[in-house]
This record gives C-alpha cells, sequence and structure tokens, in this order.
C-alpha cells in the first residue's frame, strides 16, 4: 500500500485533546521536510498549528511558515467569498454586509451549508494542484462524520443547480483512495480508544472516504524488559531500599515508587491497544508515538513528533 | 436578564464540591476535549447519590457514547435509566439516593419537540417529513446544541430530580449551547426570515430582494429553496412556543440554581481554553461554581530531595550498582548482575526526572492560575483509567468533601 505521504488530502481527526493538532502539524511538517509543497489547514480557527510552528497566527490566506510549508485557518465566510468570486463571477469586496447576514442565515437553514464551505474548500485546493498534500486539522470525531458525510447529504437532497455539480465532483475526490484519507488520533485510554473503534465504524458505514491510519499518541516508554523487572522488584525490598537511602539520599523509595506508576500506567494503558488493534480493520495501520515529556510545545516538539512519525512510516 | 451574582457576607462561599453541589440543581460539567468532563460529571453525580441522597441524574449531550461505558449501563438511550442496585451491590456501595443516566438523542428529542409545539396535526406531519427537516435533526450536530438546553429544561422543569448533573461536548461547542436558546430566539424573528419566506406565501418578490433569489436559485436549485422556505413557513407556526422557551431555557442557565464546574487538565493548551470558558461565563454573568484540574501528576515529582535523589541515581548509577550487587544476589543470583542493575538505575531515574519536568510545568500553570471559582479542587493522575463505578468512586472521593 502508498504511504500516507503519497496521499493529496489527509483529514486529522479524533477525540478532543488527544492531540489532533500536534499530529497533523508534525505530518505536515514531515511531508515538507521530505520534499513536498503543504497546505496545513486549521478548521477550529484557535491558532494551535502557528503555534505548534512558532509562527504568528494565520488567517484564511495561506501563508508560507517553513520551506515548502504553508498554514491557512478556516474561515467559511471568506470560503464563501471566494466561492462566489471564482464560481459565480460575483465579486465581493471587503465585508459581504447583507450577504454574509443572508449566508449566515441560509447556513443555519440548511446545514450542511458550512460544512460544504468547509471541505469544499479543501477539495478545490486538491484540484486546483497547488500543493502536493493538502493536510486537515480537523473537528474531533463526533463532527468529522457530519462534515465529510455533508456533499453526500447535500446530493441527497439537491437535485440541480451549481451546488448540485459542485457536490459531484467533491465527492469524486473524497472517494478516491489514492487521493483522499482520514487519520484517527487516539490516546492508550478506554474512552479514546472506544471512539477510536466507534469512529472507524461510522466513517466506513457514512462518509466515502477510507481511513488509512490510526496515530496513537502519547505513549509512555517501556521502562523494563522482564529481566530487569525482576531486578527493580528486588530493588524495592527493604534492604536494597534503605541501602540506596543511605548512598544516594532520602527519598530513593519515592523514585522507585514513582517508576512503579509508570510502570503501572503503561501496562494498563497496553491493554486498551490490544482492545484498538482487535477492533479496527486489519489493514488499518497504527503509528504510535512517544509521550513527550517537555518543558513546552513549540517548533521543537513538534520537529521530534515529525520524526516519530516518520519512523513510523518507514522513513 | 439575570441578577448580579455575588454571594451576602452571611453565607461564605462553600469549600467543598460537596457544599456547592448541595445549593444547586442544575451542575453543568464543561471544559476542553478530552480532559474528564464526562468522568468528572459521572463522579459528582454518584457523589451526590451517595451522599446527598434524592433522585441525581447525569445527563450527556457529547455525540458520542461515552457515559455509559463509564456508568456500567450498555446501550443507555434518550429516556433516562437507573443505574441498577446490583452495579452498586458489585461496587461495594449502599447509596442513600437513586443515580440515573441518559444520553441525548437529537433526533428523538427534536421530533418529541415539533410534536409538543406544532398547531395542529398537518402542520406536524409535514414539518415531520419535511426533508429538510429530517437532515437537521438527524445528520448535523449544530442542532444538537439547542436540543440539548431544551431538554435540560424538559427534566428540570419535570421536578423528577434533585440535582442534574450535564456533561457537555468540548469548549467550543460548549459556548455553542450556551448561545443556542438565544440564537433559536433571534433566528426565529429575524426580519431576514420573513423576507425569505414572502415570495412562497405571495409569490410575489419585490425589487430589491430579487437578486437574492436569483443568487439562491443558481446555487441551491428552485426545489431546495422551496423545501427551505416550507421548513420556515411550518417552523413559523411554531414561533412564540419556541421564543418562549428558548427565553426560559437562557434564563435557567443563570439561574442561581444552576452552577458550571470546568473541568481542564494542567497542559497548557486545554488549560488556556479553560480560562476562557471560565471567562466568558463570568462575562455572562453564569455561575462559575468549580474548576476541577484533573489528571494532575503525584506532588512528590516536584518534591526537591526526591529530584535530587534522582539525579544522584542517574549519575551515580554504575557504582550504585556495585553497591547493590551482593544484597540482590542475595535474594536470587540472576537478580545480582552489575549491567542490569545499572540499566535499571539509570531508567528509574531518567523516568522521575522525566515526569519532573512535566510536574514543575503543571505547578507553574497552576501558580497562575486566571480564575477565581468558588471551589477550586484536584484529582491525581491515576495509574489506570476510570470506566466502572470504583473508578468513578476514586476519582469523586478525591474532590468531594475538599
Ligand atoms: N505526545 C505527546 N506527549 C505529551 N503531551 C502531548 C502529546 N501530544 C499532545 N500533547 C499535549 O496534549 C494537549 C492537546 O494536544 P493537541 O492540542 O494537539 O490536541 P487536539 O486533539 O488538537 O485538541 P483539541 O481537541 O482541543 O483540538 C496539548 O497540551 C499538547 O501539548
Ligand atoms: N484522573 C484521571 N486519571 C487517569 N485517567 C483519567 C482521569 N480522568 C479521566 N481519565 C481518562 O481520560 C479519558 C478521557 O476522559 P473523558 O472521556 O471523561 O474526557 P472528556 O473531557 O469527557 O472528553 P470529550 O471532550 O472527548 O468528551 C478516559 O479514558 C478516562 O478514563
Ligand atoms: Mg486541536
Ligand atoms: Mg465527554
Amino acid at each position: 500500500m502508498s504511504s500516507l505521504l503519497d496521499l493529496r488530502l489527509v483529514f486529522v481527526t479524533g477525540k478532543g485533546g488527544v492531540g489532533k493538532t500536534t499530529v497533523a502539524s508534525a505530518l505536515a511538517l514531515l511531508a515538507s521536510q521530505r520534499g513536498k509543497r503543504v497546505l496545513i489547514c486549521e478548521v477550529d480557527g484557535r491558532g494551535d498549528v502557528a503555534g505548534l510552528y512558532e509562527a504568528p497566527p494565520t488567517g484564511y490566506q495561506e501563508r508560507e511558515v517553513l520551506p515548502g510549508l504553508f498554514v491557512m485557518t478556516m474561515d467559511t465566510e471568506a470560503s464563501l467569498r471566494e466561492y462566489l468570486k471564482l464560481q459565480l463571477r460575483i465579486p465581493v469586496v471587503g465585508r459581504i454586509g447583507p450577504l454574509a447576514k443572508a449566508f449566515d442565515f441560509v447556513a443555519t437553514a440548511a446545514p450542511g451549508v458550512r460544512e460544504i464551505l468547509t471541505v469544499g474548500k479543501f477539495c478545490y485546493q486538491v484540484r486546483e494542484r497547488q500543493y502536493d498534500l493538502v493536510v486537515v486539522d480537523a473537528p474531533a470525531s463526533g463532527h468529522i462524520i457530519g462534515q465529510l458525510a455533508a456533499p453526500q447529504a447535500i446530493n441527497e437532497l439537491v437535485k440541480v443547480g451549481l451546488i448540485r455539480s459542485q457536490t459531484d465532483w467533491m465527492l469524486d475526490i473524497l472517494s478516491d483512495p489514492a487521493r483522499t484519507g482520514l487519520v484517527a488520533v487516539c490516546t492508550p485510554e478506554e474512552m479514546p480508544v472506544n471512539e477510536t473503534v466507534e469512529l472507524a465504524g461510522r466513517v466506513r458505514t457514512e462518509t466515502t472516504v477510507a481511513l488509512r491510519g490510526v496515530v496513537v499518541n502519547r505513549v509512555l516508554p517501556e521502562l523494563f524488559g522482564r529481566q530487569e523487572e525482576a531486578v527493580f522488584d528486588a530493588l524495592c525490598s527493604a534492604r536494597p531500599r534503605r541501602r540506596l537511602d543511605g548512598l544516594v539520599g532520602e527519598e530513593a523509595g519515592t523514585v522507585l515508587a514513582a517508576a512503579r506508576l509508570a510502570v503501572t500506567m503503561r501496562r494498563t494503558r497496553a491493554a486498551h491497544l490490544d482492545r484498538l488493534r482487535a477492533g479496527i480493520d486489519p489493514a488499518v495501520p497504527l503509528f504510535f508515538l512517544p509521550y513527550l515529556f517537555a518543558r513546552s510545545q513549540g517548533l521543537r516538539t513538534t520537529r521530534q513528533v515529525a520524526t516519530s512519525l516518520g519512523e513510523e512510516l518507514g522513513f | 436578564m439575570a441578577p448580579a451574582r455575588s454571594s451576602p457576607a452571611s453565607s461564605p462561599p462553600p469549600t467543598s464540591l460537596d457544599g456547592l453541589v448541595a445549593a444547586k440543581e442544575i451542575v453543568i460539567a464543561c471544559g476542553p476535549g478530552g480532559v474528564g468532563k464526562t468522568t468528572t460529571a459521572a463522579a459528582v453525580g454518584l457523589q451526590a447519590a451517595l451522599h446527598h441522597g434524592g433522585k441525581v441524574l447525569v445527563v450527556t449531550v457529547d455525540p458520542a457514547r461515552r457515559l455509559a461505558d463509564a456508568l456500567g449501563l450498555e446501550g443507555i438511550g434518550d429516556t433516562e435509566r437507573r443505574v441498577p442496585d446490583d452495579a452498586f451491590r458489585a461496587a461495594g456501595l449502599k447509596p442513600r439516593g437513586e443515580l440515573w443516566a441518559a444520553m441525548l438523542d437529537t433526533k428523538q428529542s427534536w421530533d418529541a419537540l415539533i410534536r409538543r409545539h406544532a398547531p395542529d396535526e398537518r402542520t406536524k406531519d409535514e414539518i415531520l417529513r419535511n426533508p429538510l427537516y429530517q437532515n437537521i435533526s438527524g445528520r448535523f450536530v449544530q442542532s444538537h446544541d439547542y436540543i440539548a438546553m431544551e431538554r435540560l429544561y424538559e427534566i428540570h422543569a419535570s421536578s423528577t430530580y434533585d440535582l442534574i448533573v450535564v456533561d457537555t461536548p468540548p469548549t467550543r461547542n460548549a459556548l455553542d449551547f450556551l448561545d443556542a436558546p438565544e440564537r433559536l430566539a433571534d433566528f426565529f424573528s429575524s426580519r431576514l426570515l420573513r423576507w425569505l419566506i414572502v415570495p412562497y406565501r405571495s409569490k410575489l418578490v419585490n425589487v430589491a430582494t430579487r437578486p437574492f433569489y436569483q443568487i439562491a436559485d443558481r446555487i441551491l436549485g428552485t426545489q431546495f429553496l422551496a423545501d427551505i422556505s416550507e421548513f420556515f413557513v411550518l417552523f413559523q407556526s411554531m414561533y412564540d412556543g419556541f421564543v418562549e422557551r428558548a427565553q426560559s431555557v437562557t434564563r435557567l442557565l443563570s439561574d442561581r440554581r444552576t452552577t458550571f464546574m470546568v473541568v481542564s487538565t494542567l497542559e497548557a493548551v486545554p488549560l488556556r481554553e479553560a480560562e476562557f470558558f471560565a471567562d466568558e461565563l463570568t462575562k455572562r454573568r453564569l455561575h462559575l461554581g468549580a474548576i476541577v484540574l484533573n489528571k494532575v501528576l503525584p506532588g512528590y515529582f516536584t518534591d526537591p530531595v526526591a529530584t535530587g535523589t534522582a539525579a544522584a541515581m542517574k549519575e551515580q548509577a554504575a557504582d550504585l550498582a556495585a553497591a547493590l550487587a551482593p544484597d540482590l544476589a542475595a535474594a536470587g543470583p540472576e537478580l545480582g548482575d552489575e549491567e542490569t542493575i545499572r540499566r535499571v538505575l539509570g531508567e528509574v531515574a531518567e523516568s522521575f526526572l522525566n515526569f519532573h519536568v512535566v510536574a514543575n510545568r503543571e505547578r507553574d500553570e497552576r501558580a497562575h492560575l486566571a480564575v477565581a471559582p468558588e471551589v477550586l479542587c484536584a484529582v491525581p493522575f491515576f495509574d489506570t483509567d476510570i470506566y466502572d463505578l470504583a473508578g468513578l468512586l476514586r476519582l469523586g472521593e478525591q474532590i468531594w468533601s475538599g
């Protein structure tokens, strides 16, 4: 199977807070490091992506923040304006005023319009071929289905008109597994795993997009192998611990207890990974990213994650 | 609008969740994604049922089904279900009250709402059949926000429960749901709405609005426009009911019987968002009752003595291994290998120092927390996940009595 980086459009989703933005930013950085021209688009508009590259905030207009790496923030009103200009040749300058109101109105009245303008923009970028790869820092798993299913839903509702012909070519791109893929991010915890398994099922039945991989983020390091663990247990017993205290300071017991916590956390989390593997189509690969012990998150950690991701992808 | 809320001097603010929740009828758990809102909401509901008695309902408005996992209720749905006594007994618990749980089904709730507000049978059937309505109610998430608040209002008004704990989707959406009732009321009273509906009533489009219809027609197609209009013409008939209801919901949220519990971890991204949300609550004069800091690393990770010990252990791992080898060999010959001991000591020290970095960052974040709730509490990072009553109990005990 071809690599994730050979796709043209990748949606990165997952439960809230699992690391979607972190993974999407690292994936885009990795692709750009490998010589691709990449656009990463943030859908929720919080500015987290620019922060992870330590770049100033970006808007709807894409901006190159690192060589070959462009960032933009989704804005449905701007997308509408662009759409009207390109498709209907209606030039709209400045704020659209009454049109914005009308849009707000139609968007609320006809749900799916907002989604279609969002997804439409990405598909448009793919069609225009200005980028080798478009990475989307997509909304959380509860919402991504609505977004990815929107073109199909609109297609069922709207039988004629411009929108109809638009959704037709969008569906072409979204349904093509050689061009478009979804990456689900999760953590090795009970509920994120449940949600990922549920998401995988819904992606299959409710959308036309292919799930191309699951990234397991925040994996704690394996401290010891079996033989080493026996040694660790022995170290924790009274005599060696007392001797340690005497040699390095009073708190050897605490340091040992902390390691015990790390070992247990990793172990309980490993069980969830087994469930994840069992609940996902065997053809979908899992990629593992380590927990980052960093003072803060920025370009340095994004590079670290990109490197780990590259190793997982076999580079 | 709600009156400004300041506690009179005679009743000092509660210092524990126990005290806070005892005085409220609705607790809304909100915050950034993945921090533990659902888990905390369920844990608070459980504590209230255990200690305060009465009927406690935990309701999730989350599009994904998670609360069920935490409460051990398979296939929990839109109607409230009681957590069975067996489940409590198995966890060794004897609650004073009852714990109930529900998981909102948007489609079902919308249908019920239409049935209630529709002026007559025909309107009701026409709405339920309208393709646009089916999409709004079934497929798209935005409609979730309004219906969640509407259901909360309805359940509260039924006076069936002494306490309702509401779980919400991640913050940005939580803000949406705060605004949803008002937005809906605005929407139905908007001139724009009438404007759009006019041509389908009178077939008479005036000069000023014609361009809009022409564009809309080109983009959306006539049939779709007709569907939209029909939908809104029908909805107009329920206008008064909706607006009135939306206003009641807004009032309920700012009522003094309602409080908000913001959940966050001490990681930078979620914490900034939680602060933003707490700020918004205060701006809207909603009651910021508690902030729960979840998944906090144990305090010993920032202890200077322990950190010094770990650093020394890392540095002197080889010497220490030599000194310890005889002790360990005495416990078992296979345990006496110096090289293995050195590696283990190195890993143990390294692991501590790694978490030390994270714990320091957390401590710093906590010291600079820019919000002042009535109750501030912290939950440690547990070594296992929380997905059953025992786990919820463990979490709840950490925050309940302060
Ligand atoms: N591998 C990792 N190790 C440690 N911390 C991490 C890791 N990945 C992400 N984080 C931290 O977790 C938090 C959430 O990450 P991120 O913003 O990428 O998640 P998200 O899924 O985009 O969240 P949201 O749902 O809020 O958009 C951040 O504070 C980030 O620093
Ligand atoms: N104190 C804790 N220690 C360890 N694990 C925890 C703790 N609190 C919550 N968890 C785990 O973290 C995961 C996320 O929790 P939960 O689903 O409650 O978050 P949430 O805020 O509701 O997420 P979402 O925003 O996606 O709705 C769960 O697997 C839960 O078991
Ligand atoms: Mg994000
Ligand atoms: Mg939740």
